[in-house]
């Protein structure tokens, strides 16, 4: 019974155990997210209702964040600096994955232990000495000043994630085309690509994940519209007056970063949960 | 494998490897390097000229801090009572998504929006649930609790909201690691274990539970280091006042706000000292698993 | 008691699929009764609603005269013992054996009596401190029947508990089940695919076929006495040869020869028969000696060796008997799987003794004992006869 008979088996008050557990599951999940959007919703003048449901709705923080440059600015920051992290963590994961799936090398344990150093690393270990290099380098506040912490850190996700999907590639079609007649480029176009695709499209979103939500680093290394992102420019909001968050434009902000990321896990859920269990299951 | 070690090979191997082995130490290795360098020195960003070397002075100024050991004294409680709910809160969680065939698309979409929502969003969506002004945590407790209770001002009740949106963000994560072990225990063991004897309860602490030893003991090393690095949410929440200080905090207070980076470091070292630390326990835990399993 | 009962027993799943049609059989106390069947005809089904892992859609189970068809497979009383063993790999063998036990709540001296008892039975004794992992597949297997043993239940299910073990062991093992089942007398219920096992192990069987059941009978009954084609091509090794036949008075007329119907046969036949399905099994194919010195040519002909399989104590020689299309009846053809246009060529498998010289290309002399003829009948595959 309960966690583990077969489907169609399972008495009333079972099921209704279970669809209980389900709907539950979900309210816990989106409570919050209908909370923001709820307070980005309210008036201004309603913020200090207390009340979960707004009684009237006003999307002037909406207007209000996009009128200042601060939130714009972020968004673009976010967006290009988590893109092109997600991009260089991509394809140097997947260059170490494969070598690794697929070559016999010395450093083949090294490089999967040092890949699972740095995923326990604690990033405010580093924070520091980077500020200092940063600073010294000119990469203090801008674009590759984040993106090179980034690509560090999400690699080791990277390459668990890819290896796990390379590792259930049949490579052997790869020499079954090649006898066929393909050269090993077409070979590798035209049947490991399509093969390797899906698991390289799970690393990427998971990467993208990772660098569009940290803070830590963005709160380090950036001061400025020129790299700060979303995360930090949301936590630094300054509002009306020094003592008072700006609330509104908090919640609105958020719910803008928000909702197309929910959209994105409600699509492509499947990938992101193989990606994820698939590293914990093979690792 | 039987294969020579093919020359060729190990430099391909090596070559392909190369930019992410680069990519990561460039930016861990060295700086840590450079962190544990830097420790050594009394080293203030605002008085640059007065740089000096001092040796461990740093470290025991550290380490003879109350700011440090309350710190420490708050990561702790936060971390083991936060992976504590999570791991009970976590089964339950990977056992609904296991079972539940209702809504089943919908739940494992739902589980992930806490792990990609922006945990700087999730922190301030919690902190301002439990605003006594604009919340509605009062309103909903008020009987309870009594009304108007400024939950962040104090200590306890303002580590009870950070580790609540810890959890709360982390929990379905928790549960999709615990989730794939789940599914990896045979169904034909608990069928075996239906028919001698053993009923729901049993059959979970008996049979399912020891077969998701490793499962458990990954989740909770991940986990447990993550917990230990909380920055993002006490930051937001509390700033750190109150006595919520985390150690990763008190390293960015030191190193970022104050600019004392000879200070600073000294912290980030004995952070980095902590997780190794807490690593080796659990890969010793681990280790000691496996080979109890071989029987031999 | 622990007399198995199931009336009008059937399952059907949620998208259709009625894997049992209504089946009822009773099993008696301490029989040692077979379910067989190619893949899929339902045998694991069937003993799955036994022994309560699944429900049925109809009819009720009943053991020792109380109705289960509800209970939980705790409350059942029944051990099985599945094809994959399922011993759980994080306990030692004694854990494993104690496991039911402990979940019972005996007292420590009575499961550590159980235990030893089993493991004494089973020659575990030297392995009770091991873990699966460091097993021969042998041994989990007796590991697994051990833990069936210990809780001395009201039956044992058995669910091709021989399959996965390689082909020596599984010879071993049946004739040591076998002793184990009698030693002990409880009731046991063995499903497996394999017919040699079904024939050699049961007191009677019941051979299934997409989720119905042929026959019931003894091992005997089903061999000498098939109900249908599907039962006669199945027990028996190697296989029944089936052939289209035409009864012409009172001979039967092969493809290949003629010969004259046996007497009790021909009585019984309903009136007005001409094409049948003959059955005719390889061992009553035999060499005849050349045709000079043969005064009987019922029964015989000439073909050529296809393919001879030398057995040590026997040859299976195959040879082809040309066979026009027209003849096919359709039950034949359903029987033996072929397409509609049917082959041109039938194969044919004899049986001789070890001292034949035959080799492949060989042209042999055959000769058919009609002592062990089977009829049936062109449509429907049932046996024609009593």
């Amino acid at each position: 019974m309960s966690a583990d008979a077969r489907p169609g088996e399972t008495p009333f008050w079972d099921r209704l155990f279970w669809r209980a557990g389900s709907l539950l599951v979900i309210v816990y999940a989106l409570l919050p997210v209908a909370w923001i959007l709820s307070l980005s919703l309210k008036p201004a003048a309603d913020l200090a209702d207390g009340r979960f449901i707004p009684a009237r709705i006003s999307l002037e923080h909406y207007r209000a964040i996009f009128a200042d440059a601060q939130f714009p600015a972020a968004l673009w920051n976010s967006i290009g600096i988590a893109a092109l992290s997600t991009l260089l963590a991509v394809v140097l994961g997947m260059l170490a994955a494969y070598a690794i799936v697929r070559l016999r090398f010395r450093g083949r344990g090294l490089m999967l232990a040092a890949a699972l150093s740095i995923a326990m690393f604690p990033p405010v270990a580093v924070i520091g000495p980077l500020f200092e290099l940063w600073r010294t380098l000119g990469l203090y506040d801008t674009w590759p000043g984040l993106i090179l912490p980034y690509m560090t850190f999400t690699l080791p996700l990277a390459i668990w994630t890819l290896a796990a999907f390379f590792r259930e590639i049949p490579w052997d079609l790869d020499q079954a085309a090649r006898v066929d007649g393909a050269t090993p480029l077409q070979a590798f176009r035209h049947v490991i690509v399509p093969l390797a695709a899906p698991g390289v499209f799970t690393a990427a979103i998971l990467v993208f994940i990772f660098a569009w939500n940290d803070f830590l680093f963005a709160a380090a290394l950036t001061s400025t519209n020129a790299a700060r992102t979303v995360p930090a420019a949301i936590a630094f909001f300054t509002g009306s007056s020094r003592f008072e968050l700006p609330t509104g434009s908090i919640a609105a902000a958020s719910v803008v970063v928000t909702l197309p990321v929910t959209a994105m896990v409600l699509i492509f859920q499947r990938r992101i949960v193989a990606g994820l269990t698939a590293g914990a299951v093979k690792g | 494998m039987s294969r020579p070690r093919d020359p060729a090979e190990e430099r391909l191997g090596w070559l392909l490897c190369l930019p992410a082995a680069l990519a990561m130490l460039v930016v861990t290795a060295y700086p840590t390097l450079y962190a544990l360098w830097l420790s050594l020195f009394r080293y203030d960003l605002r008085f640059p000229d007065q740089r000096a070397f001092v040796g461990l002075d740093n470290y025991a100024t550290v380490l003879t801090s109350g700011v440090w050991w309350e710190a420490l004294a708050t990561t702790l409680i936060i971390t083991i009572v936060s992976v504590s709910i999570e791991l009970v809160l976590g089964m339950l969680l990977a056992l609904v998504m296991h079972r539940a065939l209702f809504l089943r698309r919908t739940v494992r979409a739902s589980v992930l929006v806490p792990y990609a929502i922006i945990t700087v969003v999730a922190a301030l969506a919690w902190k301002f649930a439990f605003d006594p002004v604009t919340g509605f945590v009062d309103q909903w407790l008020g009987p309870l609790v009594g009304a108007d209770r400024a939950w962040l001002s104090e200590r306890w009740s303002a580590l009870m909201v950070i580790i609540l949106t810890e959890v709360w963000k982390t929990t379905p994560f928790m549960a999709l690691l615990l989730l794939a072990g789940l599914t990896l225990v045979p169904r034909d063991l608990i069928d075996a274990a239906r028919v001698d004897g053993a009923n729901a309860v049993q059959r979970f602490f008996r049979v399912t539970l020891p077969l998701m030893r490793n499962a458990v003991l990954v989740a909770l090393l991940f986990r447990t280091l993550d917990a230990f690095r909380i920055f993002d949410t006490v930051f937001v929440q509390t700033r750190g006042a109150q006595g919520t200080d985390t150690v990763s905090v008190v390293g960015y207070d030191t190193l970022v706000t104050r600019l004392n980076l000879g200070l600073g470091s000294a912290v980030s070292v004995l952070i980095f000292a902590c997780v190794v630390a807490i690593a080796v326990l659990f890969v010793k835990l681990l280790g000691a698993r496996f080979s109890a399993e071989d029987g031999r | 008691m622990a007399e198995i009962v199931l009336d009008r027993v059937a399952k059907r799943y949620a998208d259709g699929t009625e894997a049992l049609k209504p089946t009822s059989l009773s099993i008696a106390d301490g029989e040692l009764f077979v379910l067989v069947g190619p893949s899929g005809c339902g045998k694991s089904t069937l003993l799955k609603l036994i022994v309560g892992l699944e429900r049925p859609s109809a009819g009720t189970v009943r053991v020792g005269g109380e109705i289960v068809t509800d209970r939980d497979p705790k409350d059942r009383n029944m051990a099985m013992v599945f094809q994959s063993y399922a011993i759980y790999p994080h306990m030692t063998v004694r854990e494993n054996l104690s496991f039911p036990l402990r979940l019972a709540r005996l007292s420590r001296s009575e499961i550590d009596e159980r235990v030893t008892r089993a493991a004494a039975l089973l020659e575990l004794d030297g392995l009770l401190e091991r873990r699966p992992a460091a097993l021969s597949g042998g041994q989990r297997q007796r590991v697994a029947m051990g833990r069936a043993i210990v809780r001395e239940p009201a039956a044992f299910l058995l669910d091709e508990p021989l399959s996965n073990l390689d082909a020596r062991l599984r010879m071993q093992m049946r004739t040591e089940l076998a002793r184990l089942q009698r030693r002990l007398g409880t009731t046991t219920v063995y499903v497996t695919h394999d017919q040699t096992e079904a024939m050699t192990l049961g007191e009677r069987i019941a051979l299934l076929r997409h989720g119905q059941i042929q026959q019931l009978g003894t091992p005997r009954e089903l061999y000498q006495r098939p109900a249908n084609l599907f039962v006669a091509g199945f027990i028996g090794s190697p296989a029944i040869n089936l052939l289209p036949a035409r009864i012409d008075g009172e001979r039967l007329l092969l493809p290949m020869a003629d010969l004259p119907l046996p007497a009790g046969l021909y009585g019984d036949l309903p009136p007005g028969i001409r094409d049948v399905i003959a059955g005719i099994r390889p061992q009553h194919i035999a060499g005849a000696g050349p045709e000079a010195d043969d005064t009987n040519s019922d029964g015989r002909f000439e073909a050529r060796a296809d393919v001879v399989e030398w057995l040590g104590s026997e040859v299976h020689v195959q040879v082809e008997i040309p066979v026009p299309d027209a003849h096919w009846p359709s039950a034949l053809r359903h029987a033996l799987e072929t397409g509609s246009t049917g082959a041109e060529r039938l194969r044919v498998t004899a049986r001789l003794g070890s001292d034949t010289r035959a080799r492949e290309g060989d042209s042999l002399r055959l000769a058919i004992d009609p002592g062990g003829l089977l009829l049936f009948d062109p449509d429907t595959g049932e046996r024609l006869g009593d």
